[in-house]
Order: structure tokens, then C-alpha cells, then sequence
């Protein structure tokens, strides 16, 4: 007879695996790719594939160079590209796009130790890495225009930047706010998609309820306190595709339920404060950032005590 | 609140068939070392003739436990053979004579108080036979004075997937499951009786309610369908709110954890007098042609039950002692059926796989599913790093290596060999600790 298996225990695992994780989220962005190319036309397919495929060309030139198993197969890369493109605006030049999806794999991810190890959301960082260096091509906001292949000529502002210059009057309806019809980035934009997948993912039991409810629920109540318009801003940057795609980032946030909530009200807390008293019109790329600087400690607090003595919830 | 864990296929294909015996095998190879504790020492010779419960091997000092024939037939050898545990232990081969001739010693004990039953349980070689095979004796020996038992828990909640033996004894031998309450009410002195079965077991929790409403001190309490509801800690906690110290037993919080076949076993013993010869399991898994539950005598091969059971249905990959959350993989197929053996479970090729590891993605899936709440994650961390220190603040020796932590994992990291490995860093730390400390 042929030799025996002899594995240790347990010999039952269930299905879920990295990859099938990072399919799901890839899943639970469809709706937000699409409705980019509903809103800023077909360009936004181009930036899309242009940030995932440099993702997926960096990860592989590094793990090769570095001689380090070859993990395209998990998918992560994908994922990395979608967002970081989602989080850019169509206008914005392919090869900066491409230099942020390196700088994210290379820089953030694998220069960290690969996936699981990375202290910071690639996506956030790299956004903000591009920002600065980038200013004009990257605040140059398209207003929406479906089936144009060309970056626009018209730009408008976003409604963010209308509320932080107080000119409330001319904010787009809360409808086309609900819907994405506004200037932003790709797949910040169109809320209603973004909630889609966010509950697909909750769905899925990809990611918890804690970290979407906390960082959206502190930036209600935190608007509400200051006096401002609490759907705008709900609605309005990337707080949607941030407090379900990107706060949720496993190796960037805790693990921890408590960690979650905290990691959550922290971010929300500093984005109100950049939004409200800030010079930049969205705090949200920072806030998760900082929080992401912040989680090992975060973790440390709310590791739930081991069952040694009393039990407690 | 409960403890829960987690959500496993539960598998109990075999739940509605009684067993079956299986044909006497042509020999059996009985070890002497199926229990916690020193290895029994051989009486037997080559060339003796032996009979079904004849005393084949004494038990060597106060945890340990007697061996009996489970055939007759002639001792053909003593040999040293290797367990799928990885341990050298001397064995005791029979060739049988295919009649089963009982043998003359077997005759009911005289019990008539404490000491006489905890004598007659230490005679008939019993140890725990739903887990590690403790020596049952050792359970009943408590000092009433300094921790007074007032409950005993009876483990029949068989969470492993595909295990129905349990199950079947609940449901085939229900009279010897509460003569045995009747036995341990009378000599231990204990009033309160819980029968903890997991929530997937109508039937059981049907029969054992009925027979329980009529019996004074008897409750059933049907725990969540999550495994591992049948771990220590979790079952006490769950039936009774108390929760075992680190490091304690369930003594330690008045209490006494008892597997509901044993208990059976007990009350037969007491009735008839037949050690402990035979043992009831399961045969399943996807290569088994007829899955099914059997009773096969103690030193029977894998293969012979396995025969029993229709043979394949394609070659096994992989046969494990046990369920395959916290199962052994034997090498061969020449390895025997023990004491503690509930089930043989052979998988075919495609099942036995182990599933590639990758690296971990920070998910916490182990730890948001760790019935103990440890962290499987940092403890891999920490042991890595060789961090003792880290290792005692996450108590990694609590760890019951129930396997929940392995089996949500995405990336399939084998979190539970780390836990033991890291278990063992921690003793050797504690140790040299204590040599420290003795040297000052
Ligand atoms: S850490 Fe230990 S007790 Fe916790 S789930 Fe893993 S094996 Fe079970
Ligand atoms: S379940 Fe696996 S991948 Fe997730 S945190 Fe634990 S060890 Fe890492």
C-alpha cells in the first residue's frame, strides 16, 4: 500500500482560504468599478487596469527578485489595484497611477515583510503619497460624464471642497450624492454601490459590522454635535469606500472586536477634525493612516483576556 | 452565555445504525500502554493459552491500568511495537481460537461501599474512553473533605464530526447509563447528575430526558451543535457555570467529568464482571465503502474493522484514530484498536490532502473562534521569537488543542503544532525558572 498521509491535527479545514477572501472583496467592488464607468465614463476602466496590472507586474518583479514564492495566486494584488484606483480621479495620468500602485506593493507592502504585514492600507498611503507629490493632477476633479475615453476638459469641485468653501447652496441633491452623479474620485463617489459591497462583504463574514458602524456612526454624531449637514457628509469623499473596504484591512486594523470599534471612532473622529478645522477638504486617507500607526497599541488594549478565571463578555 | 467555538460539518452519517460485531480477527495485538499513566507489566508468556477477560498484564504502580484478553486463544508473542503516538510500547499478540471461551475469572465484583467499588472500577482496566484514556479509578478518588464533589457531568455531547458511538450508547444502552448514575449516587455520595449532549443529537436527548424525568438528580442539558462542546473546560462551563482554573481539574471547581460509555461500561462491569474487552466505534470517512458503527475486540487491526465495513471504496490516504478535529494519523494499517478508540476514520486521497499554508493575513479568525480566547496568531508571534515571557502573558498552556484556531484559518497555518510547541518552550521556561529560583 502506498505511503500514509500522517498530518497533525486537524485534519478538517474550512473552505475559506486567502484567495477566496480577497475574491469575495474583488466581488463586493464590482458594483463600484461599475458605476466608475456609469459616472466618469469608460477612462475609468484604463486607470483601473493600469493600477491592477502594475500591481499584480510589481508584486511579481519583487517576490522574483527577492526570490520569494510567487503570491499573485492569493490575489491581493487585485485587490490593492482596484482600490488604489478607485481612489484616484480619472484624470489623473497613467503613469502616475502606475507609480502609486508601485509604491503600494512595493514600498508599503512588501517592503514590510508582504501580505499580512503591513502596517499601513497600501491604497490610503499610496493616495496620499500622490496627493502631495501630485497636487494639481490629483484634486483636478472631473464632473461626471459617462462613455468619454478622453480625460475631460470641464472639472468641477467636489462637493467636500464646496462645504469646507461654505457654499452650501450649490451642493448636488442628496440623491446624486446617493447615486455617485458628483465630482470625486473613481469609486468614491456612488455611496450606494459602495454599500452593496460592504454588505455583500458582512454578508460573506469577510469583514464585521464593528469597523463600518464606528467610523460612519462617529462621523454622523460628530456633524450632527458641530452643526453640519449630516447626510452631506456621510456622502460626500471617500468616507463610504473607506470605512467598508479600506478600515477593514486586515493587516492594517485590529483583529480585536473592541480594537475594531476604536480603530473605527478613531478614524472618524480625525476625519471631522481634518474635514472641519483641517486645510485639506478630506481627512479620511490621513485618518485611516494615522490609525493604522496606532493599531499594534490599539490591539495590545482589547486582546480579550484568556479564559483563566472569571468569565466576562 | 455559553462557550462556543465553531460551526464543523457534522458528519454523523452513522447516528441511526446500531453496532455490529465484528468477526473474530485471526489475531490481535494488544498494547500495554492504552491509558495515561506507567504501561501495564505482561503475566502472560509465549505459548499460553488465554480466555475472553482473562487478566493479561498487571497495572504497574497507582495511575496505570490492568490489561485483559479480549479472545481466546494462545499468546503467540511479546513484542515491542511502535504506537501511531510515536511511543515504543510492548504488546501482547494472540492468535485466537475463533470460540470466545469466557474465561472462568470473569465473575461480578463484590461491591458494597466506596472502597469496593473504586476496586472493582481499577480491576476492570476502565479509562476515559471518549478522550486520553485516564484511568477512571484515579476520577472517584477524590478526598470528600477538602474538595467535596457535588455534580457529576456525563460527557455525551460527541462533537467531533462523523463520531456516533457515543451516541448509539445513549440510545442501545440507556439502562446501563443510568444504573451506572444509580451505582455512582450510592457509593460516591454525589446528588446532582448533568448529561451534557450536544444540540444535533435529538433522538439521545429524547431518550435520556425520558428515562432522566423519572430519576431524582438527573438533568440533560442539550448544548449549542458547535464543536468542541465536548472539551473539558467548555463542557463544565457549560452545564455548570463554573469555569476550571488554569492548570486545575474539575475537581478544582467540585466536579467530576465522566464519558457516558464509560459510565456504561462501569455498570456492566459491575453487573457481569467482563473487563473492558470490547470497544464500540465508529468506521467512516469518504473511503469507507459501508460506514457503520461496530463492535470489535480490543487489539483488533485497523484493517480488520475496516474490512468489516465493506472495505474501500478507494484507497485510503489517510485512517485516523478518532475524529478529524483532534484524531492521530496511524501509520498503518496494522495498528490496533484500543481502549480509547471511538472511531476509525479513513480518508480518501482528495480529504487527506493537507491544504497548502500561506502566510497569515492578520484575518483573527483563530482568535475570535478560540473557545478560550487565546490568541493563536501572537502565541505563533511570540514563539518565533522564542518569547517565553510573551508565551506565559498569552497563557498558551490553556490551550486544549481543540483545533478551531487550524481550521477557520484562511491561510491554513498548523496554529495547533505551534500551541504545542509552544507549550513545551513555556515548561522548559517555567522549569528553569524554578531551578533559578532554587538556587538562590
Ligand atoms: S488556541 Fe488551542 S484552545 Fe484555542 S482554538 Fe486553538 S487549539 Fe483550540
Ligand atoms: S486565522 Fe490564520 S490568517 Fe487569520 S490571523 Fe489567525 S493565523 Fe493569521
Amino acid at each position: 500500500m502506498s505511503q500514509m498521509i500522517s498530518a497533525v491535527s486537524p485534519h478538517f479545514h474550512h473552505p475559506r482560504t486567502t484567495r477566496s477572501i480577497m475574491l469575495d472583496v474583488i466581488i463586493a467592488l464590482v458594483p463600484a468599478m461599475i458605476a466608475s464607468v456609469l459616472i466618469f465614463g469608460l477612462r475609468s476602466l484604463m486607470v483601473i487596469a493600469d493600477c491592477v496590472a502594475v500591481c499584480m507586474l510589481s508584486e511579481w518583479v519583487f517576490e522574483k527578485l527577492c526570490k520569494k514564492e510567487n503570491t499573485l495566486g492569493d490575489l491581493s494584488a487585485v485587490v490593492t489595484g482596484i482600490i488604489l484606483a478607485l481612489n484616484l480621479p480619472v484624470g489623473v495620468p497613467l503613469w502616475q497611477a502606475a507609480l502609486g500602485s508601485v509604491i503600494a506593493i512595493v514600498v508599503i507592502k512588501q517592503l514590510f515583510g508582504g501580505i499580512g504585514q503591513n502596517f499601513a492600507n497600501p491604497a490610503a498611503t499610496a493616495r496620499i503619497i500622490l496627493m502631495t507629490a501630485f497636487s494639481s493632477s490629483l484634486t483636478n476633479w472631473a464632473v461626471p460624464q459617462p462613455f468619454n475615453f478622453m480625460p475631460d476638459a470641464t472639472t468641477g469641485a467636489t462637493p467636500l471642497a464646496l462645504m469646507t468653501k461654505g457654499e452650501t447652496e450649490s451642493l448636488p441633491s442628496y440623491l446624486d450624492m446617493f447615486l455617485g452623479n458628483t465630482g470625486g474620485c473613481l469609486g468614491e463617489t456612488c455611496a450606494l454601490a459602495l454599500i452593496l459591497g460592504g454588505v455583500y462583504l458582512l454578508i460573506r463574514g469577510v469583514i464585521t459590522w464593528h469597523t463600518p458602524v464606528a467610523f460612519l456612526g462617529t462621523v454622523a454624531v460628530m456633524s450632527l454635535v458641530c452643526g453640519q449637514d449630516v447626510l452631506a457628509q456621510l456622502l460626500s469623499g471617500g468616507l463610504m469606500i473607506a470605512a467598508f473596504f479600506m478600515a477593514t484591512d486586515y493587516s492594517s486594523s485590529p483583529a480585536t472586536k473592541w480594537g475594531k470599534i476604536i480603530f473605527g471612532v478613531g478614524c472618524g473622529l480625525i476625519t471631522i477634525l481634518i474635514r472641519f478645522w483641517g486645510n485639506f477638504p478630506e481627512g479620511v486617507s490621513f485618518s485611516l493612516l494615522l490609525m493604522n500607526i496606532l493599531t499594534p497599541y490599539i490591539e495590545k488594549l482589547t486582546r480579550k483576556k484568556p479564559l483563566i478565571g472569571e468569565v466576562d463578555n | 452565555m455559553k462557550l462556543k467555538g465553531i460551526r464543523v460539518p457534522h458528519k454523523k452519517h452513522t447516528a441511526q445504525m446500531p453496532p455490529v460485531r465484528i468477526p473474530v480477527p485471526k489475531t490481535v495485538t494488544i498494547p500495554m500502554a492504552m491509558h495515561i499513566g506507567r504501561p501495564a507489566k505482561p503475566i502472560v508468556k509465549r505459548g499460553d493459552e488465554v480466555k475472553v477477560g482473562q487478566l493479561i498484564a498487571e497495572a504497574d504502580g497507582y495511575i496505570s491500568a490492568p490489561v485483559h484478553s479480549s479472545v481466546s486463544g494462545k499468546v503467540q508473542k511479546i513484542d515491542e511495537m511502535m504506537t501511531a503516538m510515536g511511543a515504543k510500547v510492548a504488546c501482547v499478540v494472540i492468535e485466537t481460537d475463533g470460540l470466545q471461551t469466557v474465561s472462568e475469572t470473569v465473575a461480578p465484583p463484590d461491591v458494597h461501599d466506596l472502597k469496593s467499588f473504586i476496586d472493582a472500577v481499577r480491576q476492570s482496566g476502565s479509562v476515559g474512553l471518549g478522550g486520553a484514556g485516564f484511568p477512571t479509578f484515579v476520577k472517584f478518588s477524590f478526598n470528600n473533605d477538602e474538595k467535596a464533589v457535588d455534580t457529576v457531568v456525563i460527557n455525551a455531547a460527541e462533537c467531533e464530526p462523523y463520531i456516533t458511538s457515543d451516541t448509539r450508547t445513549l440510545l442501545d444502552r440507556t439502562d446501563d447509563v443510568f444504573s451506572g448514575i444509580a451505582l455512582l449516587k450510592k457509593y460516591l455520595n454525589v446528588k446532582r447528575y448533568i448529561i451534557g449532549i450536544e444540540g444535533n443529537k435529538p433522538e439521545a436527548i429524547a431518550k435520556a430526558q425520558a428515562v432522566a424525568s423519572q430519576t431524582e438528580g438527573v438533568e440533560v442539558h442539550v448544548l449549542p451543535p458547535m464543536y468542541p462542546q465536548g472539551g473539558e473546560k467548555v463542557l463544565v462551563y457549560n452545564t455548570t457555570g463554573r469555569l476550571i482554573p488554569q492548570g486545575g481539574l474539575p475537581l478544582d471547581v467540585h466536579v467530576v467529568v465522566l464519558n457516558v460509555t464509560t459510565l456504561a461500561f462501569i455498570a456492566k462491569y459491575v453487573e457481569t464482571g467482563m473487563p473492558l474487552v470490547e470497544k464500540c466505534l465508529t468506521v467512516d470517512g469518504s473511503a469507507v465503502k459501508e460506514p457503520k458503527n461496530v463492535i470489535a475486540p480490543i487489539g483488533a487491526s485497523i484493517a480488520d474493522v475496516l474490512e468489516s465495513a465493506g472495505g474501500f471504496k478507494s484507497e485510503p490516504a489517510k485512517v485516523l484514530y478518532g475524529g478529524p478535529m483532534m484524531g492521530i494519523a496511524v501509520p498503518d494499517l496494522t495498528a490496533p484498536i484500543l481502549k480509547n478508540t471511538n472511531a476509525i476514520i479513513a480518508m480518501d486521497e482528495r480529504e487527506a490532502q493537507p491544504p497548502k499554508t500561506t502566510a497569515c493575513i492578520n484575518c483573527g479568525a483563530c482568535l475570535t473562534h478560540c473557545p478560550l480566547r487565546l490568541d493563536p496568531r501572537a502565541i505563533a508571534k511570540a514563539y518565533k521569537k522564542g518569547e517565553a515571557e510573551d508565551l506565559k502573558t498569552l497563557c498558551v498552556d490553556l490551550c486544549m488543542e481543540c483545533g478551531c484556531c487550524s481550521y477557520v484559518c484562511p491561510a491554513k497555518r498548523h496554529l495547533v503544532q505551534t500551541n504545542k510547541l509552544a507549550k513545551a518552550v513555556l515548561r522548559n521556561y517555567q522549569a528553569q525558572q524554578k531551578a533559578k529560583e532554587g538556587a538562590k
